[in-house]
């Protein structure tokens, strides 16, 4: 086990100090930055500023230390908002978070649900149904569906808040709050939830029909059990385990935040930050944000592979 | 079930199914679904409209109409016109026309890329195998949306003309889609080496262009047909979310995404919502009829790999 | 002898792409207490098929027990009800499988796969039936219970599991144990074993079993009454002695031949020419007429009935009827 792990960990440190340079470069490679796309500034203002940033230095050198830098855990300065980039991070990750895992957390509980009587019902009418539906979800334009959610239930029928966290000026606290929070974030959840749902629902569902093959389950039945003892005891066990691989896939979803749906529903998470950032040309903030993601993949996948060890009797390290 | 599978062991040797060709028996599986039959048609569908239709079209020449600005849905203008009085059924299908083609090409691109490298990598393993697959490993840690997005700034900034934009959009689209398809059909090619077929073809001497082209890749065939359907689907959302921010294929070549950028106006998304929402349905359509006709044609052609 | 199971006139179903397939065809035999029942034939020829439907594991929409009636102490498993027949699966009737490497759940410990029905059935307690589980083990000659009752299915061998199969099978001391091809993925020398278990359990408990085999040697061991099927149907039967002395059937003839006898050496084993008929295109000849030596022009064209060919023996020949008719 320590020297797979070893093995996999230096590997890791690899693709992931070529991920920063091939970062670093795309993003040094883009003209224009923060200073040049400031009208306000005067050219002289502007060389000054360069100078102060560092910006004027050659592009490995400016790597350098940005590396340098982010091993001491300096992730650099934001030059628009003036503010450490690990600190902005910190302020906006766990609204992202929030969104995430009540996301995530339903897309599991539903598409384990459906995926298990669609399976266990193959060829029905819910079944096809099912089937339908799970293209449908995969086949949503992520925008598209959330404007078309927000003109319908927000603009038109006013049930819900268009967009934000809260509603602009309240100060609401506690349980009021709490209120507005959940209200805003109810469309941005069924909108990821139903964006998640597909693929999902699709995977517990073939892994379902393949476990209800097996021979095991045959015999289950032979002993006598319980149709519902048959499916969530044995079969459902089965199926799951391969699942637990996708939760290291999860991770980057879950603080990475999702940049479509956050912009579109003006939720102040991560990937609005990045977005807004994006449009600012505010460099350090996008590397930061981009190495992030890619530490988080890594890791993610290193997860998978460690939990799937653990949580399968048959495979051994 | 034990007893299903000595049944179909008794069917193989059936006459009957020798006679018909491969490519006849999966036609006639094919035909048997009907979901993915009609998914096929609706494609077929989308792909007559968006290239056939504006020639029945009285409005193809987009003129600028002030007196037929914004008007809703009507009998002369069945989706309504835009803020310059263009007619919006016949933008839809010429946005259909670039989003059809910049989905088709790059899937193209990004299916002929991935299976190349990964049949490389896979059959000849070693220094290429390592090489190929720690770019592929690369390109797939950085996260794809950001990763498209800092190319879409580039093409901005350099000032790419617009009518090249769509060339350079399947491009960037191939380079962030080819590194998964080269993954699969890598591993498609180790476990083919391993099967008894290669190793007779091993024993007989073949050459390995031959071993190649002549064994391994008519096997991975029906799976990269597959591969190729869904792909034109995630390539279609791809290029419409980047046209959406305005980072893809910018106006005014019209394609499905950037008219949906219409909703990104207060006034028309409020007031106006056929401006955007047929575009936006017309994506639903097709990547859901792609998606469907992909899924069948899996069940037929790869059926090992549903999921 | 008590009768515990009679069956009459079973047929079951399946349906595939290119049609309907009748895996038993109007299938009739009983089981008594006590005796042990051994359906022979090659693979496909509805044995298994008859085991599973007895089970009532026959699954819609992929196959379905068409008619007839299975009576089992009085009562017909075919017109129970689900739970009723749940009751009576795994408690009267157990059944052992061929491949016990993929007849065990993966991720669940031995203890609790053998402990299920002993929960389910006999109404114990977890503790009580874990008790149960590991007496249960040492029963079929594992030693190390207590530790084997935690260990996962992987981590035994194919004849351990075998016998883990054979103890969650009696530990509800079942009527009828009906042993699907028990030994066939097993070693030579663990099958042995496995056979004597099996035949002094039913001794010991005066169950009746039903042994399901393509092994004529198997059967040669196991069996108080033989029975031949052949696509479907039931071509001969009788009591295990006189079926193997004196084979009326020319398939049982056949298969009677093509099995090697110690002691002499012959220059090419027999084998039955061609191969079992397709499912899907069964005509109503005798469907064992393309390979039979003695094939007439009625064989050709009616399938002959199962009739009493005296000794207690039937078979399903025109050879035969053709005699009665002739006499």
């Amino acid at each position: 086990m320590s020297t797979y792990l070893t093995k996999r960990l230096l590997y890791m440190l690899v693709i992931l100090f070529a991920a920063s340079l091939l970062i670093f470069c795309l993003y040094a490679l883009t003209p224009g930055d923060f200073i040049t796309g400031n009208i306000k500034l005067t050219a002289e203002r502007k060389a000054e500023l360069r100078e102060i940033y560092g910006l004027n230095k050659p592009v490995l050198e400016r790597y350098g230390l940005w590396m340098k830098d982010a091993f001491h855990g300096n992730f650099g300065y934001s030059l628009a908002q003036q503010k450490p980039v690990l600190q902005l991070f910190s302020d906006y990750i766990w609204n992202s978070f929030l969104l995430a895992a009540v996301s995530t957390f339903l897309t599991w509980v539903i598409a384990v649900i459906v995926g298990v009587i669609s399976a266990y019902k193959q060829y029905s009418w819910f079944d096809t149904l099912v089937m339908v539906a799970i293209f449908a979800a995969m086949s949503l334009p992520s925008f598209f569906i959330g404007l078309f959610l927000i003109k319908i239930l927000a603009v038109d029928l006013k049930w819900l808040p268009p967009g934000g966290m809260i509603t602009t000026g309240s100060n609401a606290t506690g349980l009021a709050y709490l209120k507005e929070v959940v209200r805003h974030m109810t469309l941005p959840v069924v909108v990821m939830v139903l964006l998640g749902l597909g693929s999902l629902t699709r995977y517990f569902r073939s892994n379902m029909i393949d476990v209800l093959q097996q021979d095991y389950i045959r015999t289950a039945r032979a002993k006598g059990l319980k149709e519902r003892k048959v499916l969530f005891t044995h079969a459902l066990r089965n199926a799951l385990l391969p699942a637990i691989t996708l939760v290291g896939f999860e991770l980057p979803a879950l603080f990475g935040g999702s940049l479509i749906i956050e912009q579109i529903f003006n939720w102040p998470g991560i990937g609005q930050l990045y977005m807004k950032s994006f449009g600012l040309r505010d460099y350090p903030l996008l590397m930061g944000f981009t190495m992030f993601i890619a530490i988080l993949t890594v890791i993610g996948t290193l997860l998978s592979d460690i939990l799937y060890r653990v949580a399968d009797p048959r495979v051994r390290l | 079930m034990a007893a299903d599978s000595k049944l179909t062991k008794l069917q193989r040797p059936q006459a009957k199914l020798q006679k018909s060709s491969l490519f006849r028996q999966s036609l006639r599986k094919l035909m048997h679904n009907k979901l993915a039959v009609s998914g096929f048609g609706v494609v077929v569908f989308m792909f007559v409209l968006c290239f056939i239709g504006p020639f029945f079209s009285p409005y193809t020449d987009n003129k600028i109409n002030m007196a037929m600005m914004n008007k809703a849905p009507n009998l002369t203008h069945w989706l309504g016109t835009d803020a310059l009085g263009r007619d919006i059924l016949t933008r839809v299908m010429q946005a259909g026309r670039i989003s059809l083609t910049v989905g088709l090409a790059s899937m193209v691109l990004s299916v002929l890329l991935g299976a190349l490298l990964g049949a490389i990598a896979g059959y000849y393993r070693g220094l290429a195998d390592q090489i190929i697959m720690r770019v592929a490993d690369l390109l797939m840690t950085i996260p794809g949306l950001p990763l498209l997005f800092i190319f879409g700034a580039l093409l901005s900034e350099w000032k790419i003309p617009t009518d090249y934009r769509m060339y350079i959009v399947m491009l960037m689209l191939s380079i962030v889609n080819w590194p998964g398809l080269a993954r699969m059909v890598r591993g498609q090619m180790l476990s083919l080496r391993e099967r008894e077929f290669m190793q007779a073809a091993v024993v007989l001497g073949l050459r390995d262009r031959r071993k190649l082209f002549g064994h391994l890749l008519p096997n991975i065939v029906p799976l990269l047909i597959v591969m190729a359907t869904l792909n034109i689907g995630g390539a279609i959302l791809s290029e419409s979310v980047l046209s959406f921010f305005g980072l893809g294929v910018m106006p005014p070549t019209p394609t499905w995404g950037n008219m949906i950028d219409a909703a990104n106006n207060m006034i028309d998304f409020q007031d106006h919502p056929w401006l955007w929402i047929p575009p936006g349905l017309s994506i639903f359509a097709t990547v859901i009829a792609i998606n469907i006709f992909g899924d069948g044609l899996r069940d037929v052609l790869d059926p090992k790999q549903k999921r | 002898m008590k009768e515990i199971m009679k069956i009459d006139g079973l047929s079951t179903v399946f349906f595939t792409d290119e049609g309907k397939v009748r895996a038993v065809d109007d299938i009739s035999f009983r089981v008594r207490e006590g005796e042990t029942v051994c359906i022979v034939g090659e693979s496909g020829c509805g044995k298994s098929v008859t085991a599973m439907s007895i089970m009532g594991l026959v699954e819609e929409p992929g196959g379905k027990v068409s008619g007839g009636s299975i009576d089992f102490l009085g009562e017909d498993l075919l017109r129970l009800d689900k739970n009723s027949l749940r009751a009576i699966r795994g408690h009267e009737i157990a059944m052992i499988f061929q491949e016990p490497m993929s007849s065990l759940n993966p991720v669940i410990k031995i203890g609790e796969q053998i402990m299920e029905p002993l929960i389910v059935h006999q109404k114990m307690k977890k503790k009580a039936a874990r008790q149960r589980a590991v007496e249960l083990i040492s029963q079929v000659g594992i030693s190390r219970a207590e530790q084997i009752a935690d260990s996962y299915p992987h981590e035994l061998s194919g004849g351990m599991l075998q016998r883990i199969m054979i103890a969650i099978a009696i530990s509800c001391s079942p009527k009828l144990l009906i042993a699907d091809e028990p030994t066939t993925a097993l070693d030579v020398t663990i099958q042995a074993q496995i056979l004597d278990m099996l035949r002094e359990f039913k001794e010991s408990s005066g169950m009746s079993m039903m042994l399901i085999t393509h092994d004529l040697g198997v059967v040669a061991e196991m069996a108080d009454y033989v029975i031949v099927m052949y696509s479907g149907k039931i071509v001969e039967e009788g009591e295990v002695v006189q079926l193997f002395q004196n084979p009326k059937h020319p398939y049982t003839r056949g298969l009677l031949k093509s099995k090697p006898v110690m002691g002499q050496r012959q220059d090419e084993l027999y084998s039955i020419p061609g191969q079992v008929p397709n499912p899907l295109e069964l005509a109503s000849s005798c469907y064992f007429h393309d390979r039979c030596e003695h094939c007439m022009p009625v064989c050709r064209t009616r399938h002959p009935g199962l009739k009493e060919v005296g000794g207690g023996q039937k078979a399903a020949c025109w050879l035969y009827e053709e005699a009665e008719v002739h006499v």
